[in-house]
């Protein structure tokens, strides 16, 4: 008994100050890439979409772009792009509708994330949303990485977004992985049983477009054919700070940031 | 039969020639000898197709006390006699292969499917089935009486975790017996890989099991060096290394704040889960990624730890250990959990060693088993590691597992900070000499966090992969963990489970 309240004085308060100071992230990290076309030719371009491993990458010159719904973020472009696709620090990568997920020349010039506007989720989910997370196929990387959310070292619960057991509890379901065939039948009956308004968020890119799955037969490429999602969280996996992140622009939460 | 195998070193390749090919008799009788009486046990097996319609069945046998791994084939047409009868071991593989190819393995005891697909080759199903498989469809125990009942649990469970189907038969609040069924994460990675190494080779390996990158990374490239002759420097040996070690303590530390969190004992359970981040984030520090995605490539690492980045991560060693070690012994030092874990969810040593459990749960049995030892490769060869001393009185039960678990957290922590001390000059990443060789076989087993993780690549005449078998641990340990709940109350399922930890997606592949 002693020794457990000593443990508590001894492991201290360790809740991280993200999303009211910015997010720490490793020096290594890569976050929203920045397109610049004018800085490919068009050899170079042909030789971006070729060797990108998730098939994100395509145009050239001022159409090159780089589809984020299916970027792993391995960082290969970016060593023979000739400074035309540099991964930055951003990690706001979440988009409410596919398109944004888009990277092109244009959309990377003083970038800002998309707002959420006034709507369902908001009037809703914008004090509380409950997910039940549904992995279909994925990984376990990006169910990690939303779980750690949970813990105290983010605590999610603070802003009100918890993980509930069954769907009739939830508001949305959170889907992880590029929807096995094996899966598809238990995702669509777990989204059945979400009262309406039920929303859906793909998390990862496996999720939103099959990711390096998308051309197995034994997947359905993401959920993107079964529903629509109201939010897209990027990554292979999402940094636990861009799922939260997503998470509270969703629910069209506002945060003063502090410098750190 | 010292005589019958072809032997080689982990991490190498032979011809796919120099594998004696034998008769089916003679096979069983060498395999036999070499389980039963050398202690030995089924690394890999399966099925290749060749191109008169046969198959040729090759087997990856691996012991404690050799440094060299044992390969045999035999052709097998349609059907031939299960090995399964006498050596439970290969339960799992002949069922794996009967999925994959339809070649049905005669008077198997409990011949299922295991992952609900259509044979690789379009071959016929081994089950008569005509229309695409369901995942669960299939048959299973049923226990009869007035007090039985059967409790399914699954796919979708209640948590952030992977689906798998569970079937307990239950007379009151007491198992009998537990059937898993798995499938639900199939995304055909054996299939994608055929005819490659390609673009996205590397990350297939990567995701096959998400929180075992480094080890399957790791694996996937001593293969690719193997085929195409490459000496990988010693810097990057050594990061490799560290690296799955570092992957090891963060999910050892996880899983004891789960099993912790399964007893209600919330202290340890969210110490750990904080911590845990913490050793992800060094290996973010590394390779910006916390599962360390885009480390290990084939020729080395892409990522170098210079001098500051070396005294910065021990320093961070420095600072979390003691919070870890403190909350880990705060829970071992717990009268009510103790009561929990011990003597819940036996699995005794003789059963271990008879269906073949690796890594963590092999070690809790009392089996000495660790290929870092008697298997070193890479990083393990230029600095050995020390032999794990085993915690007392392994039993099998759940105290065991975590009591491993914290032993190994101990352990790698202290082969962290030796190389971090010490990290051979040179480069990290060196070409690779050609493209893989024809008509090769080469064999890689890594000790990843939850076992042995054996990976055997075999090419074609223009060197393309004309088979890549992966054998993720959690495909031996998936049988303990339903042995270990029989006779259990079905209310210790969630600590058994935890207390395995085993990987639905490595499974499914």
């Amino acid at each position: 008994m002693f020794n457990i309240l000593k443990a508590r004085l001894v492991q201290g308060y360790r809740t991280g100050k993200f999303p009211h100071q910015p997010p720490v992230l490793p020096e290594r990290f890569l976050g929203r890439p920045v397109i610049d076309g004018s800085k490919c030719s068009a050899e170079i371009s042909s030789q971006l979409s070729e060797m990108c491993p998730a098939d994100a990458i395509s145009g050239c010159g001022n159409d090159l772009q780089l589809d984020l719904g299916k970027c792993i973020f391995c960082g290969k472009c970016q060593e023979i792009s000739c400074g035309g696709i540099t991964f930055s620090k951003e990690h706001a990568v979440a988009a409410l509708t596919r398109e944004n997920l888009i990277c092109n020349t244009a959309n990377s010039r003083n970038y800002t994330p998309e707002e959420q506007v006034r709507c369902a989720i908001t009037r809703l989910c914008g004090k509380s949303l409950k997910i039940r997370e549904v992995s279909a196929g994925g990984c376990a990387a990006c169910e990690l990485d939303f779980n750690v959310l949970n813990t105290l070292a983010w605590d999610m619960g603070r802003f009100g977004i918890q993980v509930v057991a069954s769907p009739r509890h939830a508001d949305c379901i959170l889907v992880t992985g590029p929807v096995s065939e094996n899966m598809a039948l238990a995702l669509q009956k777990s989204f059945d049983a979400v009262p309406d308004p039920a929303f859906v968020i793909a998390c990862g890119a496996c999720a939103i477009s099959g990711g390096i799955y998308a051309e197995s037969p034994e997947t359905r490429g993401g959920v993107c054919g079964m529903f629509t999602p109201d939010l897209y969280i990027p990554g292979c996996p999402p940094h636990p700070t861009m799922i939260l992140e997503g998470l509270l622009r969703l629910m069209g939460k506002r945060f003063l940031q502090k410098k750190a | 039969m010292n005589n019958t195998f072809l032997k080689i070193k982990n991490a190498t390749a032979a011809p796919l020639a120099s594998v004696p090919l034998v008769s089916f008799a003679e096979f069983r009788d060498a395999v036999k000898q070499a389980v039963q009486e050398h202690s030995m046990r089924v690394a890999s097996f399966f099925a290749m197709p060749e191109e008169n319609g046969d198959h040729r069945m090759t087997v990856v046998l691996c012991g404690d006390n050799t440094d060299l791994l044992y390969l045999l084939s035999f052709r097998a047409g349609r059907r031939y006699p299960a090995l399964t009868a006498d050596m439970p071991q290969f339960h799992w593989f002949e069922r794996e292969i009967a999925e994959q190819y339809g070649i049905v393995p005669e008077n198997h005891p409990w011949l299922k499917p295991i992952r609900f697909h259509r044979t690789l080759d379009n071959a016929p199903d081994a089950w008569g089935r005509t229309d695409a498989p369901t995942a669960g469809v299939t048959d299973y125990f049923r226990m009869q009486g007035t007090a039985a009942h059967e409790v399914a649990v699954g796919p979708v469970h209640a948590g952030v975790i992977e689906p798998g189907h569970f079937r307990f038969q239950c007379m009151g609040e007491n198992v009998y017996s537990l059937e898993i069924e798995l499938g639900y994460q199939h995304r055909g990675i054996e299939k994608m890989l055929l005819g490659g190494p390609d673009k996205k080779t590397q990350h297939f390996m990567e995701t096959a099991a998400g929180d075992t990158t480094v080890a399957s990374a790791t694996t996937y490239a001593r293969i690719m060096e193997a085929l195409c002759g490459c000496t990988v420097p010693g810097r990057a040996q050594a990061i490799r290394a560290l690296a799955l070690e570092l992957e090891r303590i963060a999910n050892h530390t996880g899983d004891c704040g789960a099993l912790a969190g399964d007893v209600a004992f919330l202290p340890t359970a969210s110490y750990c889960g904080r911590i845990r981040g913490e050793y992800l984030n060094m290996t973010a520090e590394i390779c910006g990624n916390r599962f360390g995605r885009n480390l290990v490539i084939p020729g080395g690492v892409q990522f170098d730890i210079p001098q500051t980045m070396s005294e910065k991560l021990l320093a961070w060693l420095d600072r979390i250990r003691p919070e870890l070690f403190h909350a880990l012994d705060l829970f071992f030092d717990t009268p009510s959990v103790l009561d929990r874990f011990e003597n819940t969810g036996t699995v005794s040593k003789e059963d271990a060693r008879a269906i073949g459990l690796v890594g963590v749960a092999g070690r809790a049995c009392g089996l000495g088993m660790d290929t870092r030892q008697s298997h070193p490769d890479g990083g393990y060869q230029l600095r050995p590691i020390q032999p794990l001393r085993p915690a007392n009185a392994l039993t099998g039960d759940v105290l065991s597992r975590a009591a491993v678990r914290y032993g190994e957290i101990r352990h790698s922590e202290r082969y962290v900070r030796d190389w971090l001390k010490a990290l051979p000059e040179g480069d990290v990443c060196t070409e690779l000499a050609s493209t893989p060789a024809p008509d090769m076989i080469a064999v890689a087993i890594t000790e990843a966090w939850r076992g042995e993780l054996c990976h055997t690549a075999v090419t074609d005449k223009n060197g393309k992969f004309r088979r890549y078998k992966i054998v993720d641990p959690s495909f031996h340990n998936w049988f303990g963990l339903a042995l270990a709940l029989r006779g259990q109350q079905i209310s210790d399922f969630p600590i058994c489970n935890k207390s395995f930890n085993l990987s639905y997606c490595g499974h499914d592949l």
